[in-house]
């Protein structure tokens, strides 16, 4: 009894230091973002654009093709249950809304959680275990500024491009099944699909997009910026920046969607 | 000793690794342009000593004054005012592992002075020439030896001129004429420059080469201070252990030895 008490505690307090150090950095990251630069202090704008290209342009390709399918499969699935009610029509507005308003922010969160906060970790993990963070700090220079802040504008930036792309991709890839399936013409399928939607169908799906964004590039940087002992310290930074990182971006889906669900 | 005169005063300094005690009420000052030499056995403290002169650790009690400033109390302006004018070389180089040597040398110059460009390549080819690595500016660290990446951390310490230079380790993992080539660019250093220097190393010839003040740390205090011939003659079995190379003494008692083997059952 009193080992499970103990457990729960050390849980509790693991938990609890975890989220304070991934707020503290969320804190200084918006301030060297958002404040300091109207402060004169200047941001890190071309390392800002390097890491959207890695996280956001190099994406382009697998986050279009997943949702692609993921699209398809999603028009599939639903014209099966559909079809016994003689509404197989609605599998495009299906797709469309649910592309917009889950999928397209979820897969895109996910492969992104995959490529970035794994990388975000790597990197600085290692730059940690060489002892280049103290380096930097030693020179005056502040870690966030240098580090985080270039990651976070990037995903700020590419998280809603990155969900728009999938959204679109999603709804094209459910448009192949209709169109040779239910032999729904590509142009009807698609005045169907906007008819379908609405604008706060795709801002929804935006905005989770955006809290993704912050939840990824955080989660990757607090966790390489805590790596301790080495190589396998490193290891251990990047799958757990990519489990975190996904459990957090489901939960925060969650919790929007029920928010969205009832309020908007 | 005039306590104004200290560059770096460490008053009292106590710090933990979770209930471990590294340090144990350290006090130490390091003159202007004296080069103190922090030498102990590995896991003595004297890293994380290094470590609490860079205000990298905040310490459990205590404080560290670089040229009068407190900078466990510090705001981080103040501090990094004060790290502006010192410069570190780390034991692995410590290079940024994207950028070329050139620009590794250049970073502070860039980010924190508003010289030209062509100022700075300038500069950034002076520290090169200095460390002797001409021409390796376009290098990537990784395309270098360890000797080379020291070198090069060496260059990129010196960038902003600084007053202070600490050294962690300066020849550990190097071979003996690249860690006396280390040695004698050290020397040359302090001959060229006022710097005033703290080099932590376990190297004894090292140590005696470019020491004015030796330090000895042994569990987390400091056991012994002096000159390089005051240390050697230091009576403390302790010091007298390291300068004569004698390996730590087994376990002798038996009975606790066994005891501790069956601990537990």
């Amino acid at each position: 009894m009193g080992s499970l008490l103990a457990y729960v505690g050390r849980g509790t307090l693991n938990f609890l230091r975890y989220t304070g150090g991934i707020a503290r950095l969320g804190k200084d990251a918006a301030y060297w973002t958002l404040w300091a630069p109207l402060r004169g202090k200047g941001i890190k704008g071309r390392a800002a654009i390097h890491q959207m290209v890695l996280a956001g342009v190099n994406a382009v390709p697998i986050v279009s093709l997943i949702s692609f399918f993921v699209g398809l499969v999603l028009a599939l699935q639903t014209a099966y249950e559909l079809r016994k009610y003689g509404g197989t029509v609605y599998v495009v507005n299906l797709v469309a809304v649910a592309m917009s308003r889950q999928l397209g922010p979820l897969m895109t969160a996910v492969i992104v959680a995959g490529r970035s906060a794994s990388s975000f970790a790597a990197e600085l993990g290692t730059m940690k275990v060489g002892e280049e963070i103290d380096a930097l700090e030693t020179i005056g220079l502040n870690k966030v500024k240098f580090l985080v802040v270039p990651k976070f504008l990037a995903l700020l930036l590419v998280m809603p491009c990155l969900t728009l792309l999938a959204d679109l991709a999603g709804i094209a890839g459910g448009s192949i099944f209709t169109l040779y399936e239910l032999g729904m013409p590509m142009g009807y399928y698609w005045t169907r699909a906007t008819e379908a939607l609405l604008l706060r169908d795709i801002l929804s799906g935006l905005i989770k997009s955006v809290v993704f964004g912050i939840i990824i590039t955080m989660v990757g940087c607090y966790e390489g910026l805590a790596v301790r002992g080495g190589a396998e310290g490193v290891g251990r930074a990047t799958t757990s920046a990519v489990v975190t990182s996904i459990t957090l971006v489901i939960a925060a889906d969650m919790f929007f969607s029920v928010l969205f669900y009832y309020l908007w | 000793m005039d306590a104004t005169d200290a560059v770096i005063r460490i008053e009292g300094l106590t710090t933990h690794y979770g209930t471990r005690r590294i340090l144990n009420n350290i006090n130490l000052q390091v003159r202007a342009r004296e080069t103190l030499v922090l030498l102990g056995a590995s896991g003595t403290g004297k890293s994380t000593l290094l470590r609490h002169i860079l205000a990298l650790e905040r310490p459990t009690e205590g404080h560290v004054f670089i040229n009068g400033i407190d900078t466990c109390r510090a705001s981080e302006e103040e501090l990094n005012r004060v790290r502006r004018r010192m410069g570190v070389l780390f034991q692995s180089g410590a290079l940024f592992g994207s950028m070329t040597l050139a620009d590794n040398v250049a970073l502070p110059l860039r980010e924190l002075t508003k010289l030209e460009e062509s100022t700075i390549q300038i500069m950034v080819r002076m520290k090169l020439d200095l460390v002797g690595l001409t021409g390796f500016g376009d290098y990537m660290p990784a395309q270098l030896s360890g000797g080379m990446r020291k070198r090069a951390g060496l260059a990129r310490a010196l960038a902003m001129d600084p007053e202070i230079l600490l050294f962690d380790e300066p020849s550990a993992g190097l071979d003996p004429i690249t860690a006396a080539g280390i040695d004698a660019l050290i020397l040359n250093l302090k001959k060229t420059f006022p710097l005033t220097m703290v080099v932590v190393t376990h190297e004894l010839v090292s140590a005696f080469q470019i020491a004015d003040r030796i330090a000895m740390l042994h569990e987390g205090e400091v056991i012994a201070l002096g000159t390089v011939e005051e240390i050697k003659q230091a009576s403390h079995p302790r010091v007298q252990q390291f300068l004569n190379r004698v390996p730590e003494e087994q376990m002798r008692d038996r009975e606790a030895y066994l005891r501790s083997l069956t601990a537990g059952f």
